[in-house]
């Protein structure tokens, strides 16, 4: 029987910096590894990457397969993804997760298909299940109309490809000494994969509280159109100290930034505290707060599915609830 | 010169109605019947920047798309927004496709279409929302790609350096043609389509091709050309509280507030 292939990560690094999905996906990519007796490897890209190999190495990657050049100092599609489906023929991994970053979602398809396998993006969990005597990658993404999860598989394609987004695993501790093998690879480039060369990166951190380090978010759906707008869920988050962010068709309309859409094509997140209203509640929306500590949902339609996610429903018109909340959130707040 | 820009355009059901859409709790199809369809909100800024391109250039604008016999309706959308050419691929064989299938479908389309300079597609549809196509085409292709493009600066008509958004930013990258860009939409306005385009889209043909025509072999195409499986669906149990409260609004939001400091999250 041919050896178990290796579980591997896509080590995104930008600027020196790993993401924090990486450490996400080591986290979940050891646990598979382990359940599959194969080692975890994390594919890293740069100019000169030996310090964050041995930080992969302190987050659990059992081996690092390290590939350097000059020009791999940004993202470049076509080396990136020349590169790594050659390392994939070389040593066929049986797993490879990448975060659903921009720059995931931009390399995945491309490796997938030049080495011709399936690839699932936003997955809301991955799992291994039996099929047909073999131990596959199960990943659960959101379906329609409520709450349902569909399974996607690649039963005959490997590796088995998938991309995560940020949240949805947990970041592993640091360990105090990790023991993993680097192999460092001298990456060379071809004019081909220079047709498309990123020649300039522009970085500026945002200012202000970050959707995902906000203990409070109200998040606004289509049903704030009533009430022309997104005013009163601004006033609210502001009230409770909170962020406002929304589903697709409030980012859609304008009223939040796209950076701020919630679900499985926008943002996962863990807040204490988060408030639904006017959002029916499709999985594609509420699979971006399923962590939240308490939820609250408000909306006209008792039938929502909103409700069943929720621990705490309100029925009824928004324009109405809102207020009333409001006033009594700053009665609580002048102590009467 | 002459620039050809083909635009990968993809008809899906309206946003609007996307809570009336459900599965089929056991076989797990999507059922959709009697949602109505549109144009992937999208893919008109595709459309848009294909147009602006002509006008840069000259050229011209040819829309592809795979679906249904119905997805001739956005090619008639594409000719009443200014496209010169449209080909739709059709046939039993393509359904049940996933990223790669469709994207080897669209190539192999393409491929009989013949020279172009550019492939333009949205960054992602509504409904499938992979972002895979894009970079899939561009492989089977056999040439460079970027995505979340937001801004094109030609150098001249071979040559362009994009601005691609990333998280907090962005990437400065210079493409040679020919190439494949997806593009989000911020990149354009969309214009209204012209009383003229939209007299002149109402009685033109589109290019139909099944499988056979684009040269297609069929286990590349449709679910067996797809290595992706959906497997089943289960329901998510919910371990939440579920407590729905009473009363007026006053009421409701009293309790709410009450509730909310015992958790001890405000
Ligand atoms: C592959 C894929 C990925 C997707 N990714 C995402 C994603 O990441 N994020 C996302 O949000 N969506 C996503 N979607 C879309 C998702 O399926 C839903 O269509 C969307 O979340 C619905 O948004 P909504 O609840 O705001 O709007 P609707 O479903 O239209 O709900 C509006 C709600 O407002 C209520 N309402 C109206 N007026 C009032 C009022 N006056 N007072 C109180 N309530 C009122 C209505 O009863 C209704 O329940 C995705 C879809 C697909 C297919
Ligand atoms: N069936 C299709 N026909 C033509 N173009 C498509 C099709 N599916 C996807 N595309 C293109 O790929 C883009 C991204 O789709 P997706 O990868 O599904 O998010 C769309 O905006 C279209 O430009």
């Amino acid at each position: 029987m041919a050896q178990q292939g290796e579980v591997w990560i896509f080590a995104e690094q930008r600027d020196g910096n790993l993401m924090t999905v990486s450490l996400e996906l080591l986290n979940k990519g050891k646990e598979l590894a382990g359940q599959l007796s194969t080692p975890l490897a994390a594919v890293l890209l740069g100019e000169q990457v030996d310090d964050l190999a041995q930080q992969l190495v302190g987050y659990g990657a059992q081996k690092v397969y390290a590939l350097e050049n000059k020009k791999l100092k940004f993202y470049q599609s076509g080396a990136y993804a020349r590169l790594i489906a050659e390392l994939i023929g070389t040593h066929r991994p049986e797993l490879f997760l990448l975060g659903a970053t921009m720059i995931g979602m931009d390399l995945a398809p491309r490796v997938a298909a030049k080495v011709k396998t399936g690839l699932t993006a936003h997955c809301s969990d991955l799992y291994l299940e039996e099929m047909q005597g073999q131990k596959k990658l199960i990943a659960a993404v959101p379906g329609w109309g409520g709450n349902f999860v569909v399974k996607i598989a690649c039963p005959k394609a490997t590796p088995q490809m998938a991309t995560v987004r940020s949240g949805v695993f947990e970041k592993p501790a640091k360990m105090q000494s990790g023991n993993g093998q680097i192999v460092k690879i001298a990456a060379a480039i071809t004019s081909e994969d220079e047709l498309a060369e990123t020649v300039e990166m522009v970085e500026s951190q945002p200012t202000g509280l970050k959707l995902e380090d906000a203990d409070i978010v109200v998040g606004g759906g289509w049903g704030f159109q009533s009430v022309g707008g997104f005013r009163l869920a601004e006033e609210l988050a502001g009230t409770l100290g909170g962020a406002t962010a929304g589903s697709r068709p409030a980012v859609d309309a304008g009223w939040v930034k796209e950076d701020r859409m919630i679900g499985s094509s926008g943002k996962t997140i863990a807040p204490k505290l988060f408030i639904s209203a006017g959002a029916s509640g499709a999985m594609h929306f509420t699979t971006g707060f399923s962590k939240a500590k308490v939820i609250v949902a408000i909306d006209q339609n008792p039938k929502a599915p909103i409700f069943e996610v929720a621990d705490i429903g309100l029925v009824g018109d928004l324009g109405k609830i809102i207020p009333c909340f409001l006033q009594e959130l700053r009665k609580e707040k002048s102590g009467v | 010169m002459s620039f050809h820009c083909i635009v990968c355009i993809k008809q899906v059901p309206h946003p609007g109605h996307f809570s009336k859409i459900n599965l089929d709790p056991v076989t797990g199809a999507i059922r959709r019947a009697g949602i109505p369809s549109v144009l992937n909100p999208l893919d008109k800024n595709v459309i848009e920047e294909a147009l602006c391109i002509r006008e840069r250039f000259s050229g011209k604008v040819t829309a592809i798309t795979m679906g249904p016999p119905q997805a001739r309706e956005v090619l008639e959308e594409a000719y009443a927004l200014g496209a010169d050419e449209g080909v739709l691929l059709c046939d039993l064989t393509l359904a049940g496709a996933d990223s790669l299938a469709t994207a080897y479908t669209l190539a192999k389309g393409i491929q009989k279409i013949g020279k172009y300079d550019l492939v333009l597609c949205g960054n992602e549809s509504i409904d499938g929302a992979t972002q895979q196509v894009g970079p899939q085409l561009a492989e089977l292709l056999g040439i460079p790609h970027v995505t979340h493009v937001v801004e094109v600066n030609w150098l001249n008509e071979r040559e362009a350096v994009v601005k691609r958004a990333i998280e907090y930013g962005y990437l400065k990258v210079k493409v040679k043609m020919p190439a494949v860009m997806t593009v989000v939409k911020s990149i354009n306005t969309c214009r209204l389509p012209s009383v003229l385009d939209i007299m002149g889209a109402a009685g033109k043909e589109v290019q139909k091709w099944g499988c056979c025509d684009i040269n297609g072999a069929t286990e590349c195409v449709g679910l067996p050309g797809s290595p992706t499986r959906v497997i089943g669906i289960v329901q998510v149990e919910s371990k939440r509280k579920r407590e729905m409260l009473k009363g007026s609004e006053e009421e409701m939001a009293k309790s709410a507030v009450k509730r909310l400091r015992e958790y001890g999250v405000i």
